[in-house]
């Protein structure tokens, strides 16, 4: 299978008072496995939206998202989150661990959600918590943690389900110059070293370079998309 | 099973840092629990101690009665049945205690024989109660011996026969402590009774035979053969198993009673859980949108909670079982004078088992509200932050399945408690009124704060003001659970001081304070002497003559209680009538129907008479109806030519049956009096000459009486108070909940006004108006409410026009708003004096 994400014909609209406002306009869109591709455009364009269509974690108006070749749009709400739990991983800007959990804890949580052997998946969580350098940090509480590390151990539960795909929405947005890029690398390596495709939403043009593909969003529709290859995708 | 276990571990872990907050929760648990568990407990050993002490309840195996004395028929199967038996006599007569010099109305029993035969009749001294018919003493009750500095030697006088007093009478076998409310109970033997000249004409007299069966009798066979013989020779009679079985009713009864409303209590506890449970889930949407995001389940997420919410649940019903089990060791001492056998406690666990089910039930059932709304909550709120209302989450199907299933639960336990579908189902028809009625307020109240907040007013002011309606606020939490059981607690409140004010009638002048009665013919003169002699007015003065129904339109008395398609009651057709003669209405009684015929020249013909309207309907008798009447042996022929409505709640002799004058003038008669006393000291002084020269003549003092019915209430009411107490508690605690849960926003509230340069002062006076605004409308509104129910009880139930005494709802007001104002500035404890900054880390944290 050549694309681990296809959208076709995509749209989303909400109701706004009286309005109906469109925020993903009839969007097509494939991204090819293994690949790093940045989602970029101007605050309200309808970038995140795209993202949490594209993750299942939203239903479209219309359209169709197939990822790994799985068609979302027939599955109901646990259905996609079954898909998510096997093929996704998430990065987010808020970090988004769960507060009563301690950072190992925060990690296993995919893994335990398919019933895995606890031992198993502990040794695994503490094994990508080193990869990001908490490895002393394992039973701190998320408030106990910085910024910085609370993102760290947010890609260590990220990867813990060995994701075909990882969506990161923002995920240095929140973090001083020198934390973000150190997240940044660390994105990148696990990238690599998996073999995951990487969908990132950001506004920092300078870590969308570092994609293999850009695609801008304006209004809503996809304005350009450039692959490093230079090749013209849409 | 994997994926289970997972759940399970989440929902350990997911609390570990939450525990605290949801205290609060356990305990409005912990109280409905508290209050189940202890009345439940209650019964159960009170029922326990009634089927131990069963003989005990009345002393023999057998008692029979009957208001004069035992047909030949009778007297011969009881003397067939062996064993052993007692006999006595009991009436009311005035008792004189020279000591003193005082008199009292008192319970009279005159026994001979060896009864009690299970139990004892306990006394001080012990040997007392075997020797006072040996020696011809009497046994006083404690109480009155007490009160009088009586002590055994001293002498008691009843009619013409002074009795020495040999021990104070303790305890009688069956007999609550409340038996001697109205009246002290005194033992004399039967033997030379007559010498009192007590059993004269018109004394109210009970015979009563007890019996202890020979061994092998069969009670069943006995019971049998009485029931037979009762249809042609009436009497009554009661044996242990029908005793138990009526006092176990009346137990069952008033232990249902509470149990109900000790369940308000649990259900506020409820209405609690959800508001806890919504704000607890309100901080977890971001935990749960997360969880979702990578892979849980709508079920598994709502199982997290569901699973907290249980546990809790069943943490607080377990510690509200065990306070109720302790609490139960307290309730002997507030009814102990109402139960007629000594009460053994000891743990039911059959009531704690009920009571940590109820309340595991009644958590799951209202936590259910916010946890379905968990199902609901979309990944996508990690990607956005919302303000979530829950509530909107969930569709119109699951809120009318919800309030179905709580209407339910509420429905089958009412049921269970009265035993009566109908009514059960009014409790919750009630129930949901009065909620639907408090949150409509509630909604009144915020919409009316935010439309009339006037700008004329300081900021302060203002600013409490608008915490009425903003987001987060406490008013409908606050007005349903605290005003409902302000409702509760203030009804009970409000319909004991309605009761007690129907009874204040002892200052009116034109009123009676005394009422003598059982004055024989030849000493009505006499006693009317005394009176006008001590200067006191003679308010009435009414012959009684004693008769019973022999027919009623040709058909036997005999004949109706044969016929099982009979409509009047057996009361009506069975008593002994007390009428009385006279050519006009009297002040208390007004003409319903007919004419009202007040003198006849020949009694050979007809009698016009004139009857009750309550006698008509259990008589199911009709204007005009012939009725002959047995007048000690001579039949009377009679019509009803007028039928009357009766005031009975005034203290002064009432009848079923008025007579024309002209009739019964002839007949055995004997006098009532009621007279008008200036005070007590005079009312004591005339009781004390007249029975000084007339025994036999019995007081009722009606002050004496109105005190005794007031402690009796009091007792009663207190009962029920005690119980409804808890429903005040729930609501504190709930409402403690509902501040402690917003109490993160009023600090940043708070934080940032004094950041922004408001002074401590100007912050207190905010969270001040806010609360007193809170507290006096929770107040006003329950309050409004109670006088609305005390009203209605007193329309439909007592027909007592009912007017709020609104001194009691100043202090209900008064005590209730500082009840609120304090729980609401505990909440902002520690954060006035704190800097800013430090207060913010300390919540973020």
């Amino acid at each position: 299978m050549k694309h681990i994400l296809k959208i076709d014909n995509l749209s989303r609209q909400f109701k706004s008072g009286d309005k109906l406002l469109t925020v993903v306009d009839n969007v097509n869109l494939e991204i090819e496995k293994g690949i790093s591709c940045a989602i970029v455009g101007p605050s309200g364009s309808g970038k995140t939206t795209l993202l949490g269509l594209s993750a299942g974690l939203d239903q479209p108006t219309s359209g169709n998202v197939t990822l790994n070749g799985i068609n979302l749009n027939p599955l109901n709400e646990d259905e996609r989150a079954e898909v998510r739990n096997r093929n996704v991983g998430f990065v987010f800007q808020t970090f988004q661990l769960v507060p009563t959990l301690t950072a190992v804890e925060n990690v296993m949580v995919p893994l335990e959600l398919r019933g895995e052997a606890t031992s198993g998946v502990r040794e695994r969580a503490l094994e990508l918590l080193n990869d990001v350098g908490l490895a002393d940090r394992s039973h701190h509480y998320p408030t106990q943690l910085s910024g910085g590390e609370q993102q760290r151990v947010a890609v260590a539960r990220a990867f813990i389900n060995t994701p075909e795909i990882l969506f990161a929405d923002e995920p240095t947005g929140n973090l001083d110059t020198e934390t973000g890029e150190h997240i940044e690398k660390l994105i990148f390596d696990l990238n690599t070293k998996e073999g995951t495709t990487l969908v990132l939403v950001t506004h920092d043009l300078e870590l969308a370079d570092k994609c293999d593909r850009i695609v801008k969003i304006k209004n809503g529709k996809i304005d350009s998309d450039i692959s490093k290859k230079k090749e013209i995708l849409a | 099973m994997k994926k289970l276990s997972w759940i399970f571990k989440m929902a350990w872990r997911d609390s570990r840092s939450n525990r605290k907050k949801l205290f609060l929760y356990l305990a409005a648990i912990i109280v409905g629990v508290a209050a189940q568990v202890a009345i439940s407990s209650f019964r159960e050993n009170l029922n326990d101690s009634i089927s131990e002490q069963s003989k005990e309840l009345l002393g023999a195996d057998l008692e029979v009665e009957k208001n004069e004395p035992f047909h030949d028929e009778l007297e011969v199967y009881l003397d067939s049945l062996g064993g052993d038996r007692s006999d006595a006599l009991s009436f009311t007569s005035m008792a004189y205690f020279p000591k003193s010099g005082t008199t009292r109305l008192s319970q009279i029993t005159a026994l001979q024989g060896n009864f009690p035969y299970y139990g004892e009749l306990k006394t001080n001294p012990t040997s007392a109660s075997s020797s006072f018919q040996n020696v011809n003493g009497a046994l006083v009750d404690e109480p009155i011996m007490l009160q009088f500095g009586l002590e055994p030697g001293d002498s008691v006088k009843i009619g013409l026969t002074t009795y020495e007093i040999v021990g104070a009478l303790q305890e009688v076998p069956g007999q609550p402590v409340a038996a001697s409310f109205f009246g002290p109970r005194i033992y004399i033997p039967k033997q030379n009774i007559e010498e009192t000249g007590l059993l004269q004409r018109g004394s109210r007299l009970e015979y009563i035979s007890y019996i202890k069966y020979a061994d092998g009798a069969d009670p069943i066979q006995i019971e049998a053969t009485l029931d037979a013989m009762n249809d042609s020779v009436r009497f009554g009679y009661d044996d242990v198993a029908e005793r138990k079985e009526e006092v176990g009713e009346a137990i069952l009864y008033l232990s249902n009673f509470l149990n109900l409303i000790g369940f308000i209590a649990l259900l506020l506890g409820g209405i609690g859980v959800a508001s806890s449970i919504l704000v607890y889930i309100k901080q977890k949407i971001s935990t749960i949108a997360v969880l979702r995001c990578v892979g849980a389940s709508s079920n598994q997420a709502m199982n997290i909670y569901l699973i907290q919410a249980v546990t809790m649940g069943f943490i607080g019903s377990s510690i509200g079982a065990l306070i109720g089990s302790l609490i139960q060791l307290y309730l002997p001492v507030l009814v102990q004078d109402f139960v007629p056998v000594t009460i053994e406690l000891g743990v039911s666990w059959s009531s704690i088992l009920i009571g940590v089910i109820t309340g595991v039930s009644i958590s799951l059932i209202f936590a259910l509200f916010p946890l379905l709304a968990v199902r609901k909550i979309s990944p996508l709120y990690t990607l956005r932050t919302v303000d979530l209302h829950l509530s909107s989450l969930l569709g119109w199907t699951t809120r009318s399945s919800l309030f179905g299933i709580i209407a339910l639960a509420v429905t089958g336990y009412a049921w269970l408690m009265l035993r009566e579908f109908i009514p059960a189902v009014f409790f919750t028809l009630g129930l949901a009124l009065c909620l639907l009625l408090l949150l409509g307020i509630a909604f009144l109240i915020m919409k009316g704060a935010k439309k009339i907040n006037p700008k004329a007013f300081g900021y302060e002011f203002r600013q409490g003001l608008a915490n009425l309606y903003r987001p987060n606020n406490q008013t409908s939490t606050l007005l349903l659970t605290f005003g409902l059981g302000v409702t509760l607690i203030s009804s009970l409140y409000l319909t004991q001081d309605m009761l007690l004010g129907t009874l204040n009638f002892d200052s009116g002048e034109e009123l009676p304070n005394l009422a003598l009665y059982d004055i024989q013919y030849d000493q009505n003169d006499g006693v009317n002497k005394i009176i006008n002699d001590n200067g006191m007015e003679l308010l009435q003065n009414v012959p009684i003559v004693t008769m019973r129904l022999q027919s009623i339109n040709d058909t036997t008395v005999a004949e109706f209680m044969a016929d099982s398609n009979r409509r009047a009651e057996r009361w009506a057709l069975n008593r002994e009538y007390r009428s009385t003669y006279r050519d006009s209405l009297v002040s208390t009684e007004e003409l319903d129907s007919g004419t009202f015929i007040g003198s006849v020249d020949n009694f050979n013909e007809s009698v016009p008479i004139s009857v009750s309207m309550d006698l008509m309907g259990d008589l199911n008798a009709q204007l005009g109806d012939t009725i002959i009447w047995d007048v000690q042996g001579i039949p009377i022929s009679s019509y009803i030519a007028s039928t009357r409505t009766i005031d009975w709640q005034t203290p002064q002799p009432n009848f079923f049956v008025v007579f024309p004058t002209g009739v019964l003038e002839s007949a055995p008669q004997f006098f009532a009096t009621t007279v008008n006393t200036p005070n007590r000291e005079a009312s004591l002084l005339l009781q004390q000459k007249i029975v000084q020269s007339f025994p036999n003549v019995s007081a009722i003092d009606v002050g004496q009486i109105l005190s005794t019915v007031r402690d009796f209430i009091d007792k009663v009411t207190f009962v029920i108070q005690f119980i409804g107490l808890f429903s005040i508690i729930t609501g504190l605690i709930v409402l403690a909940g509902s501040a402690a849960t917003s109490r993160f926003q009023r600090i940043r509230e708070a934080v940032l006004l004094r950041t922004l340069g408001a002074k401590k002062r100007q912050v207190i006076k905010i969270q001040i108006i806010e609360y007193a605004f809170l507290g006096i409308m929770a107040a006003l509104t329950g309050l409004t409410l109670s006088v609305g129910a005390s009203a209605l009880l007193g329309y439909f139930y007592f027909d007592i026009e009912f007017i709020p005494n609104f001194t009691i709802l100043a202090i209900e007001v008064l005590i209730l708003v500082s009840l609120v104002l304090l729980i609401g500035l505990l909440n902002t404890r520690g954060i006035h004096n704190r800097p800013p900054l430090q207060i913010l880390r300390d919540q973020a944290s």
